[in-house]
């Protein structure tokens, strides 16, 4: 019983740091029909921001997170206005290799500027603490990273299908020349939502260092895992990539606990099986 | 016979190219990652070669010395080996010298077998390699080097069970059985042995399972960087340490990533071979000259390694000049004070025999910053895996 109440608790955690580093991507990749491999290194550079902005600056650990995320969102527009607006023009591959270019651009800055080593950034007290569960302990901020999770399932679920933003970056993905017949501003509109996925990509690699700890290489080390959650949940979809995330959480997890020596086997025999079944991942919308 | 292999390859090649070394210039290759996710460690062998050529000059006996840096990249033996080859037949060098990875240095066997070159492995470190060749000399450690004495020194700390926790790659098979075997044969019991994959991101299934068996003390090998960052941190906040179960661990708080593990790291006991605090007079010469040169450098491992395989490569040179045979010849008796503490060459595994120190992670009072305290000195050790 306690196994089990292990599994679900880690896995939970585990699955909400996933969703949390995928969603952006599901937001650039399913959404504005970007193949945006670039995503891991928005999450690295928001990391890297935070870093230096508490470990070399000194500021407490939240300024630094939301000045990270802010640093991360702030050179995104400018890249989007510069790069990515040729990219959404480019074929499918042509995109793979843009953005894998891109990646290694921000891999070698970062290298540049912080070096290759670990780039920690330092948690609070407050956050280091445990909390017991009763049949067990937990770090306070695997509880933070869950209810952020929540936070940005509902947040963005509502900002996309409750406000006007939503209803327009709908309309300008699905039919653009139309859209912007209709007088809606798409060059803003995509660039927004670029901003937003850069800053998704950002905030999760800011929370999900304690697990996913940034580091220069981090893109490449990672970049397999965020795909996953993307192919798995189907592409664009929020609620498939959260199910996604949970889901693969608690099967790594489970696997962890149950067959070690064997967990990384039964997690891709398992993913493999499911987009056998459902090539266009669990919720993902058919072209 | 290596000078006629070279003296005919010279020949081909020199129609093409002119040979611009003049002849009492000897050559050493280094092949080590200077680029990609490990170029951390090429970066530190040449900052520790350099240190050591600005504290003992260029020359070496009656000769002059040269050191050809070639990236490899990261773990690709065909790339190790096509570099050798270019180093042996373009660069004609007389030693090589790096490789910090098993397979890479692996790879280069064969080619040192038929030229006889000396190559001085800087880290690479699974006992079997010096096996495949007469040719390898080494100046870092083994895995059962210092694996073996922790165990021994647990157990005779009072420590009665524990669990293991490795990477499921062949150096943490090799530390896992090290482990195990000095464990055991002093009275101990290994309560549970857990691989972990090498993709594992969160520990916290492996570190709760540890918890739920209550074992002694969790003995604990990763690769370096993030793997060790979240493992330390998982360890501490899942009480582990406030349940009274021990961590053991070997090159787990190494110095580059230590200050970035953060408080989480304190009291962190690990076995191993150097430690930047080492408290000596070759130490803080060898510091001194590196922060001098690097003001950035770190001192760890992959720099003492190169550093002493530096002095190796000086004493050969001095001693055989481009006689590879003579030259391990000589240098399998040479002793020396290294910064890590007194070593000396193992004339039949060509490993080190050197102290294993106990070290504990602490805050230093005067700089500030994390350090790994030497508490005491377990044994002085050959290489403990060559038999087995």
């Amino acid at each position: 019983m306690t196994l089990l109440l292990n599994i679900l608790v880690d896995g939970v955690a585990y699955g909400m740091i996933l969703f949390m580093i995928s969603v952006g991507l599901s937001v650039t990749m399913g959404l504005m029909r970007v193949v945006n491999l670039a995503h891991g290194g928005f999450a690295l550079l928001g990391g890297t921001f935070a870093h230096w902005f508490a470990a070399d600056l000194g500021l407490p650990f939240w300024p630094a997170a939301v000045l990270g995320v802010a640093a991360t969102v702030a050179l995104s527009l400018p890249l989007e206005r510069v790069i990515y607006r040729r990219i959404y023009g480019f074929t499918d591959l042509q995109q793979v290799l843009a953005t894998i270019g891109l990646t290694f651009l921000m891999i070698a800055s970062v290298n540049l500027w912080q070096g290759s080593s670990l780039l920690s950034i330092p948690l609070p007290e407050s956050l280091k603490a445990s909390v017991d569960l009763g049949f067990r302990t937990l770090p306070v901020h695997r509880l933070v990273v869950i209810v952020a999770g929540a936070a940005v399932v509902l947040g963005l679920w509502a900002l996309l299908e409750r406000t006007r933003f939503g209803m327009r970056l709908r309309a300008a993905v699905d039919n653009r020349g139309t859209a912007s017949a209709h007088g809606i501003n798409t060059d803003l509109i995509f660039m927004l939502a670029f901003g937003l996925g850069a800053g998704l990509a950002a905030l999760g690699g800011v929370l999900g260092a304690e697990i996913l700890p940034i580091d220069a290489y981090y893109p490449l080390r990672y970049m397999v895992l965020f795909l996953i959650v993307v192919a798995v949940g189907g592409m664009g979809s929020i609620a498939g990539s959260f199910a996604a995330a949970i889901g693969l959480g608690l099967l790594e997890t489970a696997a962890r606990y149950l067959v070690p020596d064997f967990a990384t086997i039964a997690f891709f025999a398992l993913v493999i099986l499911l987009l056998a079944l459902r090539p266009n991942g669990l919720m993902g919308r058919v072209a | 016979m290596k000078r006629a292999t070279h003296a005919a390859l010279a020949a081909v090649i020199a129609t093409a190219l002119p040979v611009a070394a003049s002849a009492d210039t000897i050559k050493v290759g280094v092949i080590a990652p200077f680029s990609g996710p490990f170029a951390i460690y090429g970066k530190q062998y040449q900052e520790a070669v350099e240190t050591y050529v600005a504290q003992h000059g260029t020359s070496a006996g009656e000769h002059e010395i040269e050191f050809i840096y070639k990236d490899v990249g990261g773990p690709n033996p065909d790339q190790s080996r096509s570099l050798a080859q270019e180093l042996l037949i373009r660069d004609q060098v007389d030693y090589l010298a790096g490789f910090t990875f098993t397979p890479n240095a692996l790879a280069v066997a064969p080619l040192i077998e038929q030229s006889e070159t000396p190559t001085v492995i800087f880290n690479a470190a699974t006992s079997s390699i010096n096996r495949e060749s007469a040719f390898y000399l080494r100046t870092s450690y083994t895995l059962w080097q210092v694996s073996a004495p922790l165990a021994e020194w647990a157990y005779d700390q009072g420590m009665r069970t524990a669990a293991t926790t490795v990477t499921d790659y062949g150096p943490g098979i090799d530390a896992e059985n090290a482990f195990k075997a000095a464990f055991e044969a002093k009275g101990g019991e290994v309560v549970d042995a857990i691989r972990m994959p090498l993709s594992t991101t969160d520990f916290t299934p492996f570190i709760q399972r540890v918890r739920d068996e209550a074992p002694d003390a969790v003995f604990a090998f990763l690769p370096g960087g993030p793997p060790t960052f979240t493992y330390t941190k998982t360890y501490n906040e899942n009480g582990l340490a406030d349940a009274g179960i021990k961590f053991l661990g070997t090159a787990e708080t190494e110095e580059v990533n230590l200050q970035g593990l953060g408080d989480a790291a304190i009291g962190l006991t690990t076995a191993y071979h150097y430690s930047g605090a080492h408290d000596s007079e070759a130490n803080r010469a060898f510091q001194a000259k590196l922060n001098e040169l690097f003001p950035d450098a770190i001192a760890n491992w992959a720099s003492v390694g190169a550093y002493d395989g530096t002095h190796l490569i000086y004493q050969m040179v001095a001693a055989a000049g481009t006689d590879g045979p003579a030259a391990v010849e000589a240098a399998k008796t040479l002793e020396w004070e290294s910064p890590r503490g007194p070593v000396k060459m193992d004339p039949d595994a060509r490993t080190l025999v050197q102290n294993v120190y106990i070290r504990e992670v602490a805050r230093d009072e005067a700089s500030g910053k994390l350090v790994n305290r030497e508490t005491g000195v377990i044994a002085t050790v050959g290489d403990l895996g060559w038999d087995k």
